[in-house]
């Protein structure tokens, strides 16, 4: 079996060691990363996305190929940053301001990890200049704010409003989630999105780069 | 292993003032049985008949006898031979509602007289409801004469569904071609008797009385070792007294009546200990399913055949709502809950409405999520590698979630049900997104599914020649040349 076809079905299955161990074989093989990245590890979440979809796996699965997409991208990730292989894209994700819940920020950061995206996590209790400055020196495309208070919501506002006043639309854009917000509170405050969740989010980001 | 939940609605002293009760109204007040074959067997043991009046006084040595060699257990096996279900204990199994003469129909919405095709879209999607272990003949094709109608949808379902048939013959005559049909998938009487493939319902007539043709189908499949339930049908203030205490008394001769026509006929033949007794609602002149009273009478006489060592069943899981709305919900899953919880084990009552007339594949599909429920209940709660706790929760406070720990990963699917997508667990927003479907448009949606995924049934193709040569021969005596679809 072709072992781009090996990386992916390892990925399906959850297996970290076999994906390290076959990604290092691909690109001893002169394999070129951005097939590897595409073909193998990428494909394999595509299948691991679409069976969550339908409901043949769930969450354990998924995060469990996540990891094993992650072994694969430890590998891949110098030779692509090297070689000027663009990533999916980079996001910086956090809770806002004055709330401490971040399980539901972790898990879409963990998803969106496991979809081949570059994550920086900021954790909780993140103010609107961190996000905008760790975005700025990142390069990151988005920002993925999180609250579960309607008391903190209005700092995705600040964030939003910041990001506008510093001219900053065209780069980086807003995703907000969390139980206190809604698609309407983003349209109302200007974010770019709003993700109900974890597949929503990789879902929404795989549409737009 | 955990403790599996049990429920008791009788104290064992009640249990027996009941049975002597029946016992007494058996010997001193007799039953009818219009039946002149059953009369001189019962004769035959010491029973006093009355022919002109088609009248029969038991005796208790008669019912110690007949109660002496039922079955404390049996099994069912599938068109295939492999085993499905194992009637002893507190297993509870489900099988949708029975002999319906009206579907609703789930693209219209209107309650309508059923054909082939319909039995057909049954049959299929019952092969695919993972929780309802055997199909029934659950409604009744108007598309062929009523004279082949009960063996018709005995055939439909051998042949679209793997699954055994609870079923009954509504004549005498009907019992031949219906035991010919399993004669035509197991081969011989020994192998029927061997492997049962069916259930036949026999209902005698409240108040006390066995027709003609519920005696000769009692006899008839105890010869053939055909596994029987009894359907007493006590109507609670109508045809039965109006306490459930009373109307237990009458369902226990009712039922042992029938237990001891079969037990005299052939000593060992399995039967189930069943009913579908209801309360009368006197404001509307019917009898609701749905009433709690009418649950509590077969969660109890469930009791009272388990304290005689029978299997039992009952019609429990259904309502009397006329659509798949929350009334439908809300009966059936506490008929559910209640059956799964009192030990019954053959549990009949899924897809149906209408005070048992009116089968819905809508509701089916909904009702097999509640079966899943009721049976993961069933389970209990048992630990699983919980002991002791500290390092799991090590991991907790190391990792912040265990999403992907082995622990999580060995058990979840074992621990949780997960039902389909009828079952709506999608947050508001998800929900608006997927188009903010109704209970009943996720109903259409999984039928929609089943239908496309169905797998046609593995039986062997000689079989289906067979069968199908049978119940052709049957359908031209009664001037069908051919069989519709």
């Amino acid at each position: 079996m072709n072992i781009l076809q090996q990386i992916s079905d390892q990925i399906d299955l959850g297996d970290d060691e076999k994906v390290y161990e076959l990604t290092t074989t691909a690109i001893e093989q002169k394999i070129p990363v951005k097939q590897i990245l595409d073909e193998g590890l990428l494909q394999g979440m595509n299948i691991v996305g679409r069976k969550f979809k339908e409901h043949e796996i769930f969450l354990p699965e998924v995060l469990m190929a996540a990891k094993a997409m992650n072994a694969g991208m430890e590998l891949v990730k110098p030779l692509l940053l090297s070689g000027n292989v663009p990533m999916k894209a980079r996001v910086v994700i956090g809770t806002v301001r004055g709330d401490l819940h971040d399980i539901g920020k972790n898990l879409v950061g963990v998803m969106l990890k496991g979809a081949g995206f570059e994550i920086i996590d900021l954790g909780n209790d993140v103010t609107p200049e961190r996000f905008i400055e760790t975005a700025k020196a990142e390069g990151a495309q988005f920002i993925g704010m999180s609250a579960l208070l309607t008391t903190t919501m209005p700092v995705m506002k600040e964030v939003v409003d910041r990001i506008r006043s510093e001219n900053l639309e065209d780069k980086i854009r807003t995703l907000i989630g969390g139980a206190a917000v809604s698609k309407g509170y983003a349209e109302e405050i200007g974010a770019t999105a709003y993700c109900y969740d974890g597949s929503n989010a990789i879902d929404y980001l795989n549409s737009v780069i | 292993m955990g403790i599996r939940p049990v429920i008791y609605f009788l104290e064992n002293n009640l249990i027996e003032k009941i049975l002597s009760e029946a016992r007494d109204l058996l010997c001193k007040l007799g039953i009818t049985l219009h039946n002149r074959e059953v009369l001189e067997l019962l004769s035959g043991y010491g029973a006093t008949i009355d022919q002109d009046k088609y009248h029969v006084l038991f005796t208790n040595d008669i019912i110690d006898k007949a109660l002496g060699s039922t079955p404390a257990s049996f099994k069912l096996y599938d068109v295939l031979g492999n085993e499905t279900h194992d009637f002893s204990g507190t297993n509870s199994y489900f099988t949708p509602g029975s002999a319906a003469i009206n579907i609703l129909d789930n693209r219209t919405n209107e309650i309508r007289k059923p054909n082939t095709a319909d039995y057909i879209h049954f049959s299929k999607l019952m092969s695919g409801l993972k929780y309802i272990a055997s199909t029934s003949t659950a409604f009744i094709p108007a598309d062929v004469p009523g004279k082949i109608s009960d063996s018709y949808r005995l055939y439909l379902s051998l042949l679209y569904c793997e699954k055994p048939v609870v079923t009954g013959a509504f004549t005498i005559e009907g019992f031949e071609i219906m035991k010919d049909l399993q004669l035509a998938i197991r081969g011989t009487k020994e192998a029927l008797v061997a492997k049962p493939l069916t259930i036949f319902s026999c209902c005698p007539t409240s108040p006390l009385k066995f027709s003609d043709v519920t005696s000769q189908n009692v006899v008839d499949c105890a010869r053939f070792g055909i596994p029987v339930e009894f359907i007493s049908m006590p109507l609670s203030g109508f045809m039965a007294p109006v306490t459930l205490v009373g109307s237990l008394i009458q369902h226990t001769a009712e039922t042992i009546s029938g237990i001891v026509i079969s037990q005299l006929t052939n000593p060992g033949t399995p039967v189930l200990y069943g009913g579908s007794p209801a309360i009368f609602d006197m404001r509307y002149e019917t009898t609701p399913m749905g009433a709690i009273e009418t649950m509590m009478i077969d969660c109890a006489y469930n009791e009272i055949g388990k304290f005689l060592n029978i299997p039992t069943q009952a019609y429990i899981s259904l309502s009397d709502a006329k659509s798949l709305d929350a009334q439908a919900g809300l009966e059936s899953s506490m008929g559910a809950t209640l059956a799964v919880l009192s030990g019954i084990n053959n549990i009949s009552g899924p897809g149906m409405l209408d005070f048992e007339s009116c089968q819905s594949l809508q509701k089916l599909v909904l009702d097999n999520e509640i079966c899943g429920m009721t049976l993961r209940m069933a389970r209990g709660i048992e630990p699983k590698e919980d002991f002791p706790s500290i390092p799991l929760f090590q991991e907790l406070l190391k990792e912040k979630h265990l999403l992907i720990s082995k622990h999580t990963r060995k058990y979840i699917r074992e621990e949780h049900y997960f039902p389909g997508r009828i079952i709506n667990r999608a947050n508001l927003s998800r929900w608006k997104e997927e188009g903010e479907l109704s209970l009943t448009a996720r109903a259409n949606q999984e039928i929609e599914r089943l239908l496309k995924e169905y797998q046609p049934s593995r039986l062997p193709e000689d079989s289906i020649k067979e069968l199908t040569r049978r119940m052709e021969d049957e359908a031209r005596l009664h001037g069908m040349d051919k069989l519709p679809g």
